[in-house]
């Protein structure tokens, strides 16, 4: 290996998690690149993460704005290299909008945003960030918005759930998929997708915030260890 | 401040001379009176201008002199607060308080309220509350890092009250979480007097390198004001002086409200610290109430300079607004940077990156005035300090309330209690104010930033510093039922329950940031509340050395017949040197020995239980010694530092037994404690005596802890253990933990659920 990982997160106007999602890099050892979303270039990472928060404010529609960002370009072109992309919250909604992912998010079923640590279970390996782990595996991981209802159309879900697109479903301790573990509504409980060919992924919770167990759980640092073994598989 | 009648001001040059009025007043009542001045008060402008006022300068002394902008009617009083220690940079008389943390950095603090427009319109009045205390700590320079939110509802079996409550707490989440700042704790109480005047408290806490704090200050002849972010409209007119020192009952004052655009806010932080990172800015104020009149008067009466402002220069929402409305407006996220000419492209450019406006709309002088111009002409001319410092200053008369001595012998600590002891713990358990407000906290992001190392629920939340060990910890504290019964009371109860909070999750207390809600100070019996409250504020600040470093004050929370609990609101500051070293609330496992420290004694005035087991509000607060509050803080931090305690949680409301419920729902794990045999159960359960917690420690641990209590003069007593499902209180009750955690959990949601479902 000669060099860290290095990491793209792109910073729209009203981002909120960027600086914790570089951290989260940092303190798993990548290298964060910090991309304003004016700019058409993500630095030559090895990956690139759209952050949460509120692009735009998220004002007309969550992610709707943000799409049309110069910087959107670039990540097209990442993703069509097969290079790893990941939306987190805001930019789960960024990818859908930007038709990367199939499916969208609308308001919660409560109408209510919610901040609280959930449960979701691995569905699949078929992606650089969870194919270190085991399908099944539960992982603790905050959730934090108001529009995380994740829904699809008839024809989407079922290809969603044909081609096995669905990375994470929300679950009980035990990895149970049931109403009373979905927070949000979201349709089959999923939390995550992919897409078809597994590199760009988005998912409501957060992973970012769940890499030190000094602020809460830990369930998002096993994403990042399983994204940065794959890079340096790649890049060694 | 001079107080009295100031210097008059000197002859206006002709060429430069106002208008006259321009606008005559409408109907036969004079325009002065419409704008909330009384006439004794016009007269003193019209002898400080040796003029007539035209509009525009009325508008600008009718909010500058509201009592919510100049302190009219509590400034007397406030000066008798502590104010100064060696850890306060900063105290009262800036946007916001500024104490050091150590290792140079400067914790930036101050709650404020936005009780009216609350009651007016909830989601936007707890919305722009929340944008203009973030606008208070950034205007210091400091990046917001947490707020915290101390509410007062009307019951919620009221719909309206549920309405209130419900947009409230979802203006705060809706602002708060865009901006992306953790809302990290506060605190909701319900009574009857609150339900047309909710209290709606918003704190921010803000992190600077102490040697960048900026202030609001506009120093330096010729350098340029600059007015960022958002175009003024003509939202919130009056805010200050119609909506914020009046009483409620008349008239629709909704457009008197401000509209909040938290994506605006988020820009502007990003943008203004960007600027102060790279040392841009001489000065910076934000602009709430009275708008650009106040920001462009204090900050030059502060520097003690003078300002020309051209109103044509503002970005404008819309056309013909009249030189008054763009003096007073009240449009939020807006920014006014004193900045040197230099610097202007530099400015201009981080604004425009981060896509706001930003328009140079004067410039500081040397001569002391405010001169104010549009479309060439002078509109305003007044000198600045008559604007600030010299506004009036009241000397109200105070009398106590005729029906406090009563409702003060009526104490239900001898009042016969029910025979069923389980069944009034489950009814104070469940009780709204007791209940666990997760149905709130759960609608704020309380993780961004990701420093959140306790979060809502707590004693007190504990933000840690960037790649620091140390941190600071925050809460909110105050008790209206006790203010009620007893204003000095109340008013110190809080700051000693504020303090042995932090003190609880091993945080060491350091300053406080008040915000006083009362009712109307022109009745005597007002204004005697607040002075009392004022007072027992001081002498709890002064035992525990926590100086008050800033606040608020807010009158005429009443309408009709009903009135607020005086209700005295501390937010309080601590620190932690090791982060690590945070003592949670909850038990964290079983086998482990509980004490209670402290003294327990037949207290049961203006409890919780009281009302809602007696349905009464009355009686004795419980007494507090000062000396003894202090010296539990202490025992309480040392505890914590030298790891001592497993959890630690505060004894107040609902007394012992709701202590021990909370840290048992909290932790998971059960207990079986043994009740005092002096004292009637209902009092050793329920008894609300100040300067108690109870604490977990390892059986190994205990002689640490007992000789650190013993060193520290504080009573203990050795009452249980955790572990098991059940709650066990000794021979009186014993019920399951799932049980406990199912009334105290779900008190709330399903209030609000069950009645949404019978609307």
């Amino acid at each position: 290996m000669t060099r860290r990982p290095r990491v793209a997160v792109i910073t729209f106007p009203g981002s909120n998690d960027d600086r914790d999602a570089a951290r989260a890099i940092r303190l798993l050892g990548g290298e964060a690149v910090p991309v304003w979303h004016g700019e058409a270039d993500l630095g030559g990472a090895d990956a690139v993460i759209l952050p949460g928060g509120f692009s735009h404010g998220d004002y007309l529609r969550t992610g709707a704005i943000a799409r049309f960002a110069p910087a959107l370009g670039a990540v097209r072109e990442h993703a069509a290299t097969g290079r790893p992309v990941l939306g987190i919250c805001n930019g789960f909604q960024i990818l859908c909008e930007a038709g990367l992912l199939p499916g969208a998010l609308i308001r919660n079923r409560s109408l209510s945003f919610i901040c609280r640590v959930v449960h979701v279970r691995v569905e699949t390996r078929r992606t650089p960030f969870t194919a270190q782990l085991s399908e099944g595996e539960v992982l603790d991981i905050p959730i934090k918005h108001g529009e995380g209802q994740f829904v699809a159309t008839p024809g989407e879900l079922a290809r969603i759930e044909g081609e096995g697109l669905a990375v994470f479903r929300y679950c009980t301790p035990d990895g149970e998929v049931s109403e009373e573990a979905n927070p949000n509504g979201a349709m089959d409980g999923i939390a995550g997708v992919r897409d078809e060919r597994g590199n760009v992924v988005g998912l409501m919770p957060h992973p970012e915030h769940a890499v030190d167990p000094d602020i809460g759980p830990t369930g998002g640092q096993p994403l990042f260890e399983s994204l940065f073994a794959e890079l340096l598989a790649t890049l060694s | 401040m001079t107080g009295g009648f100031g210097e008059v001001a000197r002859p206006v040059e002709r060429e430069t001379r106002p208008r006259p009025a321009s606008q005559p007043p409408k109907g036969n009542a004079p325009l002065h009176r419409a704008l909330a001045l009384s006439d004794d008060e016009f007269a003193r402008i019209v002898e400080t201008l040796g003029r007539e006022p035209n509009h525009a300068e009325l508008a600008m002394f009718s909010a500058m002199w509201s009592e919510h902008c100049s302190y009219k009617s509590s400034r007397v009083h406030l000066k008798r607060l502590p104010t100064e220690g060696p850890q306060v940079l900063v105290g009262p008389g800036e946007d916001a308080g500024a104490v050091d943390l150590g290792e140079g950095v400067a914790v930036v603090f101050k709650i404020e309220s936005h009780n009216h427009p609350s009651a007016v319109e909830p989601v936007q009045g707890a919305a722009t509350g929340v944008g203009g205390i973030v606008r208070d700590v950034l205007s210091m320079g400091a990046r917001p890092v947490a707020i915290l939110d101390s509410l007062r509802f009307g019951p919620p079996d009221d719909a309206r009250n549920r309405y209130l409550f419900g947009g409230v707490v979802a203006g705060i989440g809706q602002y708060g979480n865009s901006i992306g700042v953790p809302t990290v704790g506060g605190e909701v109480a319900f009574a009857s007097g609150y339900g047309p005047n909710p209290l709606v408290n918003a704190l921010c806490v803000g992190i600077v390198p102490s040697d960048r704090l900026l202030r609001a200050r506009a120093e330096g002849a010729g350098n340029l004001l600059v007015l960022i972010g958002a175009r003024t409209g003509r939202d919130g007119i009056g805010g200050v002086s119609v909506l914020a020192s009046r009483t409620l009952e008349d008239a629709d004052r909704r457009p008197s409200v401000q509209i909040g655009d938290p994506f605006a806010e988020k820009l502007l932080i990003e943008a203004c610290l960007e600027l102060t990172d790279a040392g841009l800015l001489v000065g910076l104020q934000d602009l709430g109430g009275a708008g650009l009149t106040c920001a462009v008067s204090e900050s030059a009466a502060r520097a003690n300079a003078g300002a020309e402002v051209d109103l044509d220069a503002v970005p404008l929402r819309e056309p013909g607004m009249e030189a008054f409305e763009i003096l007073t407006s009240e449009s939020q996220e807006r920014m006014l940077a004193v900045v040197r000419p230099e610097d202007r492209g530099a400015v201009e450019g981080v604004c425009g990156r981060w896509g706001l406006a930003s328009a140079v709309v004067g410039k500081v002088t040397t001569d002391g005035r405010v001169r104010v111009r549009m479309r060439g002409e002078v509109v305003a001319e007044v000198p600045a300090r008559a604007l600030t410092d010299e506004a009036p200053e009241y000397r109200r008369p105070m009398a106590p309330p005729a029906w406090l001595d009563a409702l003060r012998e009526d104490d239900p600590t001898f009042v016969e209690p029910p025979t069923d002891l389980g069944d009034a713990f489950l009814a104070v358990l469940g009780s709204p104010n007791v209940a666990s407000k997760r149905w709130v906290f759960e609608q704020y992001d309380s993780l961004v930033q990701h420093n959140t190392v306790r979060g809502p629920g707590g004693d007190a939340a504990v933000i840690r510093l960037e790649e620091r060990l140390k941190a600071f910890a925050v809460t909110t504290d105050g008790n209206g039922r006790l203010g009620y019964l007893d204003p000095y009371l109340g008013a110190a109860h809080a700051v000693a329950e504020a303090a042995r909070n932090l003190a609880c999750v091993g945080a060491r207390p350091l300053a406080v940031t008040n915000c006083l809600n009362f009712g109307n100070p022109e009745r005597p019996e007002v204004m005697w509340q607040f002075a009392e409250a004022v007072k027992g504020m001081g002498d709890a600040c002064r035992a525990l050395g926590t100086p008050v470093t800033g606040g608020n004050v807010s009158f005429y929370n009443e309408a009709g017949d009903s009135a607020v609990y005086p209700t005295a609101i501390v937010g309080a500051l601590g620190v932690l040197d090791d982060y690590r070293l945070a003592v949670p609330s909850g038990f964290p496992g079983p086998g482990l020995t509980l004490y209670l420290l402290g003294e327990t004694f037949p207290e049961l005035g203006g409890s919780e239980y009281a009302e809602a087991v007696l349905g009464t509000v009355s009686g004795r607060p419980p007494d507090l010694d000062l000396d003894r509050a202090r010296h539990l803080v202490s025992l309480l931090v040392d505890a914590a530092r030298q790891d001592v305690v497993a959890s630690a949680h505060d004894c107040a409301e609902g007394g012992l037994a709701v202590c021990l419920a909370e840290a048992a729902v909290a932790g998971e794990t059960g207990f079986a404690v043994s009740l005092d045999s002096a004292l009637p159960p209902h009092v050793a359960l329920f008894s609300e005596s100040a300067s108690r917690a109870v604490v977990a420690v390892d059986p190994a641990r205990a002689e640490g802890l007992e000789s650190l209590a013993r060193f520290h003069q504080i009573p203990f007593a050795r009452i249980g253990e955790t572990g098991g499902p059940r709650l066990v209180f000794g021979d009186a009750f014993e019920v399951t933990l799932a049980e406990a955690r199912a009334v105290w959990e779900g008190a709330i949601a399903r209030q609000l659920e069950s009645r949404a479902a019978t609307a």
